[in-house]
């Protein structure tokens, strides 16, 4: 009997039992799709992540007031009105030839703005040009601050998408229409492109005026609520760090770190925190992959088991009708191979669907590995594969008699 | 062709022996037509096994053929059942959802037969036993009686030296079993050697030897001279 008669009688087995054969693809099928689902969308979720780090710009250092002691109060870090633009100024004269590329002042405070009938309250963020370079921003529509309107005072502001659609409604583009804030008639120039942030400093729902307009006509404050400070590469990060620090102390006329009223946040602080989630969450994501390889693995060894094992009748017949061992045992090889092919392509096209499905259902980046696809095919195929032959080749090895009174 | 000498087997299970057949001895000659006759648990079910290479004895020699069986690696006893012997159980043994064309090709695919031959054969010998109009149905669609005839069509295709039945008429309706120990008849006439394992006297009565065994001992090896006279 050569290898084509196997085939074709493997074959010709599995399409007289289409009830058996379907449940056995569906359970392959099942096993492996869940399998790359699963993964695909924890790599999704981990390259979202990834992302929304990136988006907050590199080589950042964010100088926030705060930390002044005053009768032996120490106020929250934040809070205080110790930053001014001059500090701005310094740290970009003397720091630009050695660590700092570039520097953005920044003033923010949340205000209502109406524009027509619909008002929202907001975050407005005075803002110098460089700001968009330093923080990631892109226009979609329009331009952003420009140096004229800084030096101007111009009453131009750059709206976020969510600002946007919250005072105009989606989908209409408001350059040239106004707003007003802080009772003044301000005139859009720009909308900038989504960043998909949320929570209180979401970029996406904040409007960016120039920084001499919101300190002089909006708020009236010459204080600083930040100064972000792109070092010039990821190497001198800590040394920009320790040089903007002395530079403000001096500033500030101050001699003891200890007591100094600003702080200095690098991103470095950032991508540490941000490395340690994302680390738990590759281990989460081998988790999910682990027991999902171990659900979809059992699923497929059960089905193989069952249906070789109500088999073992069939087997005793065949061995009394001539079939050697070797013969039997390449028979069912040959149908659990085919049954486990066929339903890994349905499987990984499903799988893949389906995490294509999910992830823009959850507005995840769609994410999928080729490893992770042989993962799963690899792992389920050998499950189903080794448990199609280990029972097939148990009840081979009985004897035809004993085989053909199995109950 | 078919010499037993001194055949034993004991069962062990746990710490308990069971003697299923004790120093039996027999010859069967070619184009001899025997039932072995015996209440259940007497050890025929055992001597059919042995007899169809389907078990091997635990003392004594069985040669069939010339081949002495007992001697057989497990490979050659799956060519012994494929060429040599013709099995016919009391549970017909078809595969499910296969037709009687199917069904009877399968010792033959085993055997390396091309294709077109086992079509060829299996046609000759359901039409043989009566099928030529069923042989695309499946067994599921065949009344017991004609899965037993699928059942025989399939022990002759390779033309055997001895047919094995298992109790044939066990599982079907009484006037059905008339009609398939016709075709035993019919079949021994032409020259094949039959071996039939039965409790019923009457099923017996079709054979033209008897021989009867008791706790695993033959008691009994008689010739029956009623059949010609059953025919007529």
């Amino acid at each position: 009997m050569d290898l084509q008669e196997i085939i074709s009688e493997a074959l010709s087995t599995l399409t007289l039992n289409k009830m058996r054969t379907g449940l056995a693809v569906l359970g392959i099928i099942i096993g492996i799709g869940s399998v790359i689902a699963l993964i695909s969308l924890g790599q999704g979720s981990q390259k979202s992540i990834e992302n929304s780090i990136q988006s907050l710009g590199a080589n950042l250092l964010t100088v926030i007031p705060g930390g002044t002691s005053s009768g032996g109060i120490r106020t929250a870090v934040g809070t205080a009105t110790t930053l001014t633009l001059s500090d701005a100024r310094v740290i970009e004269e003397e720091l630009t030839d050695t660590t700092v590329a570039q520097v953005s002042p920044e003033y923010s405070a949340r205000s209502q703005v109406t524009a027509g009938r619909n008002n929202t309250n907001t975050n407005i963020v005075g803002v110098e040009p460089q700001y968009a370079q330093i923080r990631k921003i892109d226009v979609s529509s329009g331009t952003f601050i420009s140096e004229i309107d800084l030096k101007g005072l111009a009453k131009v502001a750059v709206l976020g998408p969510t600002a946007a659609s919250d005072l105009f409604g989606e989908g209409i583009d408001p350059t040239d229409q106004s707003i007003r804030v802080q009772g003044q008639s301000m005139r859009v120039v720009g909308v900038t492109v989504s960043k998909g942030g949320s929570g209180f400093n979401n970029p996406d729902d904040s409007i960016y005026v120039p920084l001499s307009t919101a300190q002089k006509q909006l708020f009236g404050d010459s204080s600083l609520t930040s100064i972000a400070v792109e070092a010039k590469s990821q190497d001198v990060m800590t040394q920009a760090q320790d040089e903007i620090g002395y530079l403000l102390l001096e500033m500030h006329k101050l001699k003891d770190p200890t007591s100094a009223d600003f702080s200095i946040f690098s991103q470095n602080d950032i991508l540490s925190t941000a490395s340690q989630v994302t680390g738990t969450f590759t281990a989460l994501l081998g988790g999910i992959a682990a027991i999902s390889l171990l659900v979809g693995g059992i699923g497929i060894m059960n089905i193989m088991l069952v249906t070789v094992t109500e088999r073992t009748r069939e087997i005793g017949l065949r061995k009394a009708l001539g079939a050697k061992k070797k013969i039997i045992i390449s028979q069912f090889l040959i149908e659990a191979i085919f049954l486990t092919f066929t339903g890994g392509m349905v499987g990984m096209v499903i799988g893949i669907g389906t995490s294509y499905a999910l992830s823009n259902f959850f507005s995840l980046p769609f994410a999928i590995s080729v490893q992770s696809i042989a993962l799963a095919i690899g792992v389920s195929g050998a499950i189903g594969i080794l448990f199609g032959w280990y029972p097939a080749r148990k009840a081979a090895s009985l004897q035809p008699i004993e085989a053909l009174r199995y109950e | 062709m078919i010499a037993v000498n001194h055949l034993s087997k004991i069962y062990k299970t746990d710490s308990v022996e069971t003697m299923a057949l004790s120093d039996v001895s027999f010859n069967i000659k070619k184009g001899e037509f025997v039932a072995i006759m015996g209440p259940s648990g007497s050890g025929k079910s055992t001597l059919m096994h042995i007899l169809g290479a389907l078990d091997l004895p635990t003392s004594g020699s069985y040669t069939l053929d010339g081949d002495n069986v007992s001697n057989l690696s497990e490979d050659e006893l799956a060519d012994i059942r494929n060429k040599k012997i013709g099995f016919v159980f009391q549970a017909f043994n078809l595969l499910p959802r296969t037709t009687a064309l199917k069904n009877v090709q399968l010792p033959m695919i085993y055997a390396g037969i091309k294709k077109e031959d086992r079509i060829k054969l299996a046609e000759k010998y359901l039409t043989l036993v009566g099928l030529a109009d069923r042989m695309e149905h499946t067994s599921s669609q065949l009344s017991g009686g004609q899965q037993q005839r699928v059942a025989i069509a399939r022990s002759l295709v390779m033309n055997p030296s001895i047919i094995l039945a298992d109790e044939p008429t066990g599982n079907i309706a009484t006037t059905q079993a008339e009609e398939i120990m016709e075709i035993f008849e019919h079949l021994n006439d032409e020259g094949h050697t039959i071996i039939m394992i039965t409790h019923e006297q009457d099923i017996a009565e079709h054979a033209k030897r008897i021989i009867t065994i008791r706790d695993g001992k033959i008691v009994g090896d008689i010739k029956n001279g009623k059949r010609r006279n059953l025919k007529s």
